[in-house]
């Protein structure tokens, strides 16, 4: 199944190559967690402070249950603030 | 110790400086700057008075920790009686000028009356003396800078001007100080222009004295080490600035995009930080140029931007092609997503033009988009424009801009701000602000907490009175759903009261993001007489927030004004987490009031006065 993922700031060196708009549709397997998706893009865990799932934000301590579906979109950033 | 103890009154109408003592017994109560200035403002002025006449004053002010060596202190505020709004106004900026008015002998200079020909103040050090700026009436904040520090054959004097919108009585003019940075929102600028003050340009090189020099040195190196070990102040601010935000809050569902019609912008990704950095096919080369930090910060989120000299807004304007101040988050939402404008050249130039002429960006692209939606409604029409407003149009904006910083053309009308605009035209429910002052990038369906926020703010519609979206996005200090009102108003108390003690410090507020009052207290005592703690300041926030309602409530606002507009209110958002979401402040109002110990109609009881002093 195809996924969006949507690496920010420090983590856009993340993305592969392909991606445009600091997003890409990749392809996953049914199942695939949080976790799984940024591990295999070599995201280093500590740098993944704010992560969204279709936009709603998804702790530390539930990504790695969390499973994406078709069409998710996910995204990650990391330590950030302004305003 | 840390105050200087001493402030200038200058008498604008009669033409003198004279100097007075600092009264310290408020100034143990209200700490400096903001709750200092608001204290001597709301002692000395009717809060009925017309902002714009010679009895309202304005107040340049310094805290205890301006011109030091802690980190950030460099802040300064102007506080009046907003021309925007009519409500209490306190606009902070930073840059190198506060540094300035400290280090020259002075904690803030009281403006009242007003001169009968263009003047500014000169300040070196104890001299105080008003000159003639009839040479520099109807230029630029730039061209006035450049040409005080050559009058006086000095490039180290820091100026503090207003362009020629403030001359012009454009409701929202700044006063800029340091080329781009501005005490920007309210309207103290058009006070400023209101007085005939062109300026106040200072040399100061007398020092700030602390109270335990060893032990400050000590508290401030800490709070320096918290900041630079702090993920956020250490390395994301720096390098990414505030336009990180951009995709965040996007993703969220909560930026406010062509006048709140929708709350998200396909072209987000095109005017953000990522954006900035990324090189251009045209020039090959990026937008930002580098960061930048203001007078002894450890942080340096300040972003220099130079335009691509072959877009269209600046191809015949060579001035514009050098580097300058460049999009911040808040300016970069209401040039772009507010107008629907994703061309980040376009936005650059009109933020230039901003930081030239002296106009708050969040009010000017948030009128400019509610006359984009006039326009589109068919209310306005190119006849009475001089060209086509729709959404999206980056030549509009940059046109705009021109027209608006000058108060000509139709900018003179965009000048008056969404609500009196919105009035004119007979569609008030398309401006979208609170208590007449635009709200900034958040949508407050998206994110609960900033609409109660916006809705209590006492100088209008602002995010940094009671900033939650550290909590309800970053998780700051710690992380609250965004959609869920449950909690909101002791988080909106919790932040309006630490925030109304960090502006009156001298310290910035970015400083948040890794420090808490604990961190502030250490530094403040080995600096100030007194013994100073994190609950003491605490307390004073919130003395401080009370005396700007109180005189707000004077001034003739109700509880009435604590509102949004009703497309927050009724007109669910459309995309995103928050699709179908309204803001709930119905639910949050009543129990803000009685966690503020205010009465139904929003008025300190007397119990609450009297716990804090007032």
């Amino acid at each position: 199944m195809q996924i969006i993922l949507k690496l920010y700031a420090g983590l856009t060196p993340f993305l592969p190559a392909g991606a445009q708009n600091n997003q890409i549709a990749i392809e996953v397997d049914e199942g695939t967690t949080i976790n799984a998706v940024l591990d295999a893009h070599n995201c280093p865990r500590k740098l993944c402070h704010l992560v969204m799932h279709n936009g709603f934000h998804i702790p530390p301590g539930e990504r790695d249950a969390r499973v994406l579906r078709e069409g998710d979109a996910l995204a990650a950033w990391p330590p950030i603030a302004g305003g | 110790m840390a105050w200087a103890g001493k402030m200038l009154r200058v008498n604008l109408t009669e033409g003198t400086c004279k100097s007075e003592p600092l009264n310290m017994e408020w100034a143990h109560a209200y700490l400096g700057q903001r709750g200092l200035a608001t204290k001597y403002l709301t002692e000395e002025i009717d809060p009925k008075v017309d902002p714009l006449s010679p009895e309202n004053k304005m107040i340049m002010t310094t805290g205890p920790l301006t011109g030091t060596c802690a980190s950030t202190a460099g802040r300064y505020s102007v506080v009046t009686k907003g021309a925007l709004t009519g409500a209490i106004a306190c606009s902070n900026s930073g840059g190198y000028f506060g540094n300035e008015m400290k280090n020259a002998g002075w904690d803030q200079i009281i403006f009242e009356g007003k001169s009968p020909k263009p003047v500014y103040l000169y300040i070196e050090n104890d001299k105080a003396e008003l000159l003639d700026a009839s040479a520099h009436w109807g230029t630029s904040v730039w061209d006035t800078e450049e040409g005080i520090k050559h009058n006086h054959g000095d490039p180290q004097i820091r100026v503090a001007s207003i362009g020629v919108s403030g001359e012009q009585g454009v409701k929202y003019a700044c006063v800029v100080n340091d080329m781009h940075r501005a005490a920007g929102r309210s309207g103290v600028g058009t006070v400023m222009g209101s007085k005939n003050l062109k300026a106040v340009a200072i040399r100061g090189t007398l020092g700030v004295s602390v109270k335990d020099p060893k032990r400050f040195v000590q508290a401030t190196n800490d709070g320096k080490k918290v900041l630079a070990d702090n993920a956020v102040t250490g390395q994301g601010l720096p390098a990414m600035g505030t336009q990180v935000l951009m995709n965040v809050i996007n993703e969220t569902g909560a930026l406010p995009t062509r006048n709140h019609r929708d709350n998200q912008f396909e072209s987000a990704n095109d005017i953000g930080a990522e954006a900035m950095a990324k090189v251009r096919e045209t020039d090959g080369k990026a937008n930002l140029i580098t960061n930048a930090a203001c007078f002894g910060c450890t942080i340096a989120c300040g972003r220099i931007s130079q335009i691509d000299r072959t877009h269209f807004s600046v191809a015949e304007r060579p001035q514009y092609h050098k580097a300058s101040g460049g999009l911040e988050y808040e300016a970069a939402w209401a040039l772009g997503a507010a107008t629907g404008v994703g061309d980040l050249e376009a936005l650059t130039f009109a933020n230039f033009v901003c930081n030239e002429q002296g106009i708050d960006p969040i009010t000017f692209g948030a009128t400019l988009g509610a006359a984009m939606e006039l326009f589109e409604d068919g209310v306005l029409t190119e006849e009475q424009t001089g060209m086509s407003l729709k959404f999206g149009d980056a030549k509009a904006l940059c046109e705009m801009a021109l027209l608006t910083g000058k108060g000509e053309g139709f900018g003179a009308e965009l000048g008056l701000g969404s609500k009196l605009l919105t009035e004119k035209y007979g569609r008030p429910e398309l401006s979208m602000g609170v208590k007449g002052q635009e709200f900034p990038a958040y949508d407050g369906r998206g994110i609960q907490g900033i609409g109660l926020a916006y809705a209590t703010s006492n100088r209008g519609a602002c995010h940094l009175r009671g900033y939650t979206i550290a909590s309800e996005v970053f998780g700051i200090p710690v992380k609250t759903d965004p959609l869920d009102s449950d909690g909101k108003p002791a988080l909106v108390k919790a932040f309006q009261d630490a925030t109304a003690a960090v502006d009156s410090s001298g310290l910035c507020v970015f400083t948040t993001f890794a420090w808490t009052l604990e961190d502030f207290a250490p530094q403040i005592d080995a600096a100030c007489e007194g013994d100073w703690t994190a609950e003491r300041l605490l307390e004073i926030g919130e003395r401080i927030w009370n005396l700007e309602r109180n005189f707000n409530n004077a001034a003739g606002f109700t509880a009435a004004d604590d509102n949004l507009p009703e497309r927050l209110l009724k007109d669910a958002a459309k995309t995103g987490p928050s699709e179908g979401k309204v803001n709930e402040l119905s639910k949050m109002l009543p129990e803000y009031y009685e966690l503020r110990g205010w009465s139904h109609a929003g008025v300190p009881t007397n119990e609450t006065l009297s716990r804090l002093g007032l």
